[in-house]
This record gives structure tokens, sequence and C-alpha cells, in this order.
């Protein structure tokens, strides 16, 4: 039986897809059998950051309406043999997803794979709320900046009230991945610090993602980032996470970017 | 230049820090997760604005947990106005 993830955070453009894209990587890497899930219907982009976005034929809205099989929408990764896309809709709109087709489609996804990661759409409306109704394990994205910490919040208040978790009076689980940090602006004191984070949102840390060029470039040829470069600083500290989520007891750091003295010379960044 | 920017700099974390705390306690009572109480508060607050005029933001609702019982405080600012008109005036109309 798969674990259900939903990677979720209310405000836009903080991570969610290509956190989703790279744990998702991760921990099929790892040899488990994984299926990232897009619901962010209408607006969908997890196809693109996969690198997947030409072999689109059916999707999450075809599979919950019963208009075809899972086999038939599930498009299996090229890199990673046991990573399965099931991508979202891009001509209708998120009121052509019914609870009842998410909870079959998400429930069949569960007996097929062991790990099951839903990209919600940003926002708190139907799309977020039905991402977020059948997941066991909540992971709040958050960038260090008070408009996404204050929507993280929301969000917080939400996996407690309107998931399946709460409604059966059960404790939902979150964990907070804090994504585009950069420790030296934080040691300056221009930026929210990871305890400040932790502190305002009261919740357990996943991981810690630094800032890095590598994300940009990673969806530019359409591959998780935890692909495209996995010695990345970035790349290294998603792996950290998925193993974290797998389990493991893995040390939080906050992987840097290497830097030879040649490169900090010359004011390039090395991988 | 730069040694000069960074003596002079003010920290700006700290000040988002402190305005995420006082914000957030306000906005987790009014959109608190059993959403009690944010339906208190609208109940409690129409049925005061039926017969005094009160800003929304001057009507607070929180629980209160104690060691044995929680306790529902509610908190509500009215104007010195029609707290005047409220109290009712002693000595009757003799006075």
């Amino acid at each position: 039986m798969a674990e259900v993830i939903v990677v979720t955070s209310g405000k836009g453009g903080v991570g969610k897809t290509t956190s989703t894209a790279a744990l998702g990587a991760a921990l099929a890497q790892t040899g488990q059998s994984v299926v990232v899930v897009d619901f962010d219907v209408g607006l969908r982009n997890l196809d693109l950051v996969m690198g997947a976005e030409r072999r689109v034929v059916y999707d999450l809205i075809n599979v919950a309406n019963g208009e075809v099989r899972l086999q038939q929408a599930l498009i299996r990764d090229k890199r990673i043999e046991t990573l399965y896309l099931l991508a979202a809709s891009q001509t209708r709109d998120k009121d052509a997803l019914s609870e009842d087709g998410v909870r079959r489609c998400i429930g069949e996804l569960q007996g097929k794979f062991d790990w099951v990661i839903c990209d919600s759409p940003a926002g708190i409306e139907r799309g977020a709320t039905l991402a977020m109704r059948y997941a066991d394990l909540a992971v709040v994205v958050t960038n260090p900046e008070v408009s996404s910490v204050r929507d993280s919040d929301r969000i917080i208040g939400l996996l407690d009230s309107k998931t399946m978790k709460a409604a059966k009076g059960e404790r939902m689980e979150k964990l907070l991945l804090l994504t585009r940090y950069d420790k030296v602006r934080a040691g300056r004191g221009d930026m929210l610090n990871i305890d400040d984070v932790l502190e305002i949102l009261s919740i357990p840390l996943l991981g810690i993602i630094p800032e890095s060029e590598e994300v940009l470039r990673a969806s530019n040829i359409g591959a998780p980032v935890t692909i495209a470069n996995p010695q990345s600083a970035a790349a290294r500290a998603y792996a950290d996470a998925a193993r974290r989520l797998n389990g493991e007891s893995v040390p939080m750091t906050v992987p840097s970017n290497r830097q030879t003295l040649l490169n900090r010379l010359f004011g390039r960044r090395a991988a | 230049m730069k040694l000069f920017r960074l003596l002079t700099a003010r920290r700006s974390a700290p000040l988002a820090r402190e305005r995420l705390q006082i914000l957030l306690t306000h906005e987790r009572g009014t959109t608190g997760s059993s959403g009690l109480i944010a339906m208190l508060r609208e109940d409690i607050l129409r049925v005061i604005a039926k017969h005094v005029e009160v800003a929304p933001e001057k009507v607070e609702v929180r629980v209160e947990h104690g060691d044995e019982v929680a306790v529902l405080a509610i908190d509500v600012e009215i104007p010195e106005a029609a707290a005047r008109a409220a109290t009712p005036r002693r000595g009757g109309w003799a006075a």
C-alpha cells in the first residue's frame, strides 16, 4: 500500500512542481515505484518539468471520470524505469474533477505503487483541497519570505481540517520543505532563517533546499534536478529529503555549491 | 562603499519574523482549523451589529485552555457613546 504525499504551499511559484519531480525521482532512484500526479488542472506543468510534455495522451481527469483505464494514462519515465507520471488535463477546468473520481483514482494508484506524490495547485480552492484530501502526509513547500510563510500557515490549517485524515479525527502529518534558502543572506540577517520559519510554522523539517541555478537549468532541459545534476547542492538536498521520507535518519545540513578558489576569483559558480 | 553599506544596513529578517508572528496569531484566531471560532465570531458580530455599530476588528473571540476547563473569551470593544446609552441611569426619572 502506497504512502500518499501531497506537495502543497498555498502560494504559487515557491517550488511545488520542482520539489514533486525531484523527490519523486530521488525516491524512484532507490528502486521503489513512484507515481507523480499533477493536480493543477488547466495549468499543468509537471509534464514539462519531467520532460514528458509530448507524451501526454490521457490525464487525471480521464482516469477519475472513468473514461480510460489507469494504464492508458500513466507515462513511464525514460530515465528511471520505476518512475511514472499522471498528467493533469490542460483543456478542462478544476470543476471537472470530482471528489469521488479522485478517491477512486488515488485508491487504484495506491495498489500499484510504493509512493503516490500529488503536486497541488496553488491557492486554497477546490483543486488544492482535492489534492490534499486523500493524502497520508503533506510536504509544505515554503520560501523564507513573509508571504510564503503566511500562506503556508493557512495551508497547515486546511490540512488539519479538510483532509480525510482530519475528518476521521486522525493527526495529519505535515513536514516543512524550505526551498530557495540562501545561507549567506540568512546569516547576515537579511532573510528569515531556518529557526525563524520553524518556530512560526511549528511543523517538523523535512529538508532545506538551497537557492540554486541548477533548478532552472533542470527545468530548461526537462529533467528533475536530482536526475539533471545529482551532484548539485539542490539535488543533494532533495536526495537527503527523499531519504528522510524513506525513514532514514540523515543529518540536517544545507548543502552548498562547491566553490574552488579559481571559480571564486572569476566570479563563477561551480555546480 | 560596500563597507559603508554593511555598517549602516538594518537587518530586515527580525522585522519579517516579528510581523509574521503578530499577523499569524491574529489570523489563526479568525481562520482557525475548526472554523468554530470564525463562525462564532461572525454570529456574535451580527447580533451586536443589530443594536450597536461595531467595527469587525474590535470583536475578538478566542478559546483559552486552562488545566481542567476551556474558556470561550469574547472581547467586544464598543464606542463610548453606545456604552453610555447602554448603561442604565441610576436614580430614574426622579433625579
